[in-house]
């Protein structure tokens, strides 16, 4: 126990340590006394120069709603993984994400059209009505008709096709789409946080914190999970309601979050397993570790994507993957992983 | 006391278990014995409430199976189930402190760290706590699995039997660890604690047994006391062999040619 609190503030300075450097670098450096006085200037409500207003309108929105994104994806593979008691699985992998790409395509290609593109909660609603068909498809469809239950290589058979099915309809989408809208979807697809404003990171942040403290609720019912369904019921756990719970909470927060940042991947299976490597697979010790090394790493990542090729951005999904499918691969071949 | 009357459970119209009707009493070694197929298992989870049965039901003391929330039913009632496979790493200390899952919310009490340590020291794993479950033996997590069924229901319920419920105990433990173990149940027996273990070795059960349930095809097919239900005919009709029956000093040994 002494471990993991030692850990825990580690993680939290070094989230800080992350945050400030993430918001001071970029296309314009911030200097520590202008992040300092604009706050002042925001509270006595004088006029700001150009660097203080960079980095209340653009710096800080971003670095706090890739806070909240990181700590969500991240949360939702520890979510995921206990409930499937599978350590590859991550919300990507059962098509949520997928599901929600095309919510918000759908919304970007067809929503002038049919003219519900009005107000700015449409897109994180489509999106999220995009996961929810998507999973539920993918549950509906992977349920076995002799047994009523869903197994695990079915389940991530079914999540592979219906992957499949949903991003061919965003590479429909973006195909009928005229350029403007087409660019918008390709970035979305593979994730991108340049779109940052206090709007999307009051609605990320709510849905995430929000999902994340139901789900802190659930974590010994999780641990319970890992001795198996029929063992788990034997200590008093009913297995039906906490599945729809976890998987409820996690088509919400997983969509509102793709909602505004598009497809960011593997951070949901990375950060588990560093933490796993760290101390054991007690979900209570995972769930609150990785909402902030999920933060750090998705902010990192954030940093990296936009000083690599300074001044112009690289989508974030391209880091992530870059650094997780290598990480996924080595976790598929080690022998205890199989399921 | 835990009574079963007249259970039957059909799966796709076959019967598994037909109209079985069999009480099981607190303080004493309850055995259930019968050849693969026999629907030992299936039995195990009828009484566990795991299955409902078709027709019939299960009591435990006065009150209907249906009619205990499963919360409730997991603080006097622990099952041990075949599967010993754990999905991700634990430390053995951790898995055995699920056995206390029903008693706590949030963080464990210092009534629940000492059912584990109590439990762990009776099934000898204490030098183990801290080692990963996942790199133990068959038999070592067998007897953490022990010490965590154990757990659950260490300490006695106000006005309610505790149930321990036992499916093929035995499968992955040697000779040794098996002698010791059913010393363990039989030093386990109280007043308020009723034992149901499936068995397959027919000369441990009869040593340990204070009662016998032999099932076959689904149906009961003897039970009560153990030299009664050890019968020749019995064994015959259930398994389709022949025993050789050696009666020495009163204890009877079973071979079969």
């Amino acid at each position: 126990m002494k471990r993991s609190g030692v850990l825990f503030f580690f993680l939290l300075i070094l989230l800080f340590i992350v945050s400030i450097l993430a918001i001071g670098s970029g296309a314009v450096g911030i200097s520590l006394e202008e992040m300092y006085s604009s706050f002042c200037k925001l509270f006595t409500h004088q006029e700001m120069i150009l660097n203080e207003r960079i980095f209340m309108e653009i710096r800080l929105p971003r670095v706090i709603l890739c806070l909240f994104v990181g700590a969500t994806l991240a949360s939702g593979g520890v979510l995921m993984q206990a409930l499937f008691r599978n350590p590859i699985v991550e919300p990507g992998l059962v098509g949520t994400s997928s599901g929600s790409a095309f919510g918000a395509a759908f919304y970007f290609v067809l929503g002038a059209t049919l003219k519900f593109n009005t107000g700015e909660w449409i897109l994180p609603i489509a999106a999220c009505l995009g996961g929810m068909l998507s999973t539920g498809l993918v549950f509906i469809l992977s349920r076995s008709q002799q047994t009523n239950k869903s197994s695990i290589v079915l389940l991530l058979l079914t999540g592979i096709a219906v992957n499949a099915l949903f991003l061919s309809a965003v590479g429909f989408l973006s195909y009928i789409a005229r350029d403007p809208q087409a660019r918008s979807i390709t970035f979305w697809n593979l994730g991108t946080l340049s779109g940052a404003n206090w709007h999307s990171v009051i609605i990320v942040g709510v849905s995430s914190v929000l999902c994340i403290l139901i789900g802190m609720r659930y974590t010994k019912h999780l641990n319970a999970l890992m001795i198996g369904e029929e063992e788990a019921k034997y200590l008093g756990i009913n297995i039906r309601k906490l599945k729809r719970i976890i998987m409820v909470i996690n088509v919400v927060m997983i969509a509102v979050a793709t909602a505004f940042v598009g497809v960011v991947s593997f951070v949901g299976l990375i950060v588990p397993h560093l933490l796993r490597m760290i101390k054991g697979s007690d979900n209570r010790f995972l769930l609150i570790n990785s909402t902030l090394l999920g933060a750090i790493l998705l902010c990192l990542s954030d940093l990296v994507s936009r000083l690599l090729l300074a001044p112009a951005e690289l989508p974030i999904g391209i880091v992530t993957s870059a650094v997780g499918v290598p990480i996924f691969i080595i976790l598929l071949r080690r022998k205890n992983y199989l399921f | 006391m835990l009574a079963v009357s007249n259970i039957t459970y059909e799966v796709d119209g076959k019967a598994l278990i037909k109209d079985v009707s069999v009480s099981f009493h607190p303080g004493k070694l309850n055995l259930v014995i019968g050849p693969n197929g026999a629907g030992k298992s299936t039995f195990v989870r009828l009484i566990c409430n795991q299955l409902k049965p078709k027709i019939g039901s299960v009591r435990y003391g006065s009150t209907p199976v249906d009619s205990i929330s499963i919360s409730d039913l997991a603080k006097i009632r622990a099952v041990l189930s075949q599967n010993i496979e754990l999905a991700f790493p634990l430390t053995v200390a951790e898995v055995v402190m699920m056995g206390r899952y029903p008693h706590f919310h949030s963080k464990p009490t210092g009534i629940d760290q000492k059912a584990c340590e109590e439990a762990m020291c009776f099934f000898d794993i204490q030098d183990f706590a801290d080692r990963n479950y996942l790199t133990l033996s068959g038999g070592e997590k067998q007897r953490v699995q022990f010490a965590r069924v154990m757990a659950q229901i260490w300490f006695p319920e106000k006005e309610h039997c505790r149930y321990l419920i036992l499916d093929e105990p035995l499968t992955f433990l040697d000779v040794r660890y098996q002698f010791d173990f059913m010393h363990k149940l039989l030093d386990l027996r109280k007043k308020d604690l009723v034992i149901i273990a499936v068995v397959h070795d027919l000369n441990l059960v009869s040593k340990f047994a204070d009662e016998v349930v032999l099932l076959a095809e689904g149906k009961l097919l003897a039970s009560g006391n153990k030299d009664q239900v050890l019968s020749k005919e019995n064994i015959k009709k259930a398994y389709h062999l022949d025993p050789v029956i050696h009666v020495d000093n009163g204890k009877r040994y079973l071979f079969f040619e």
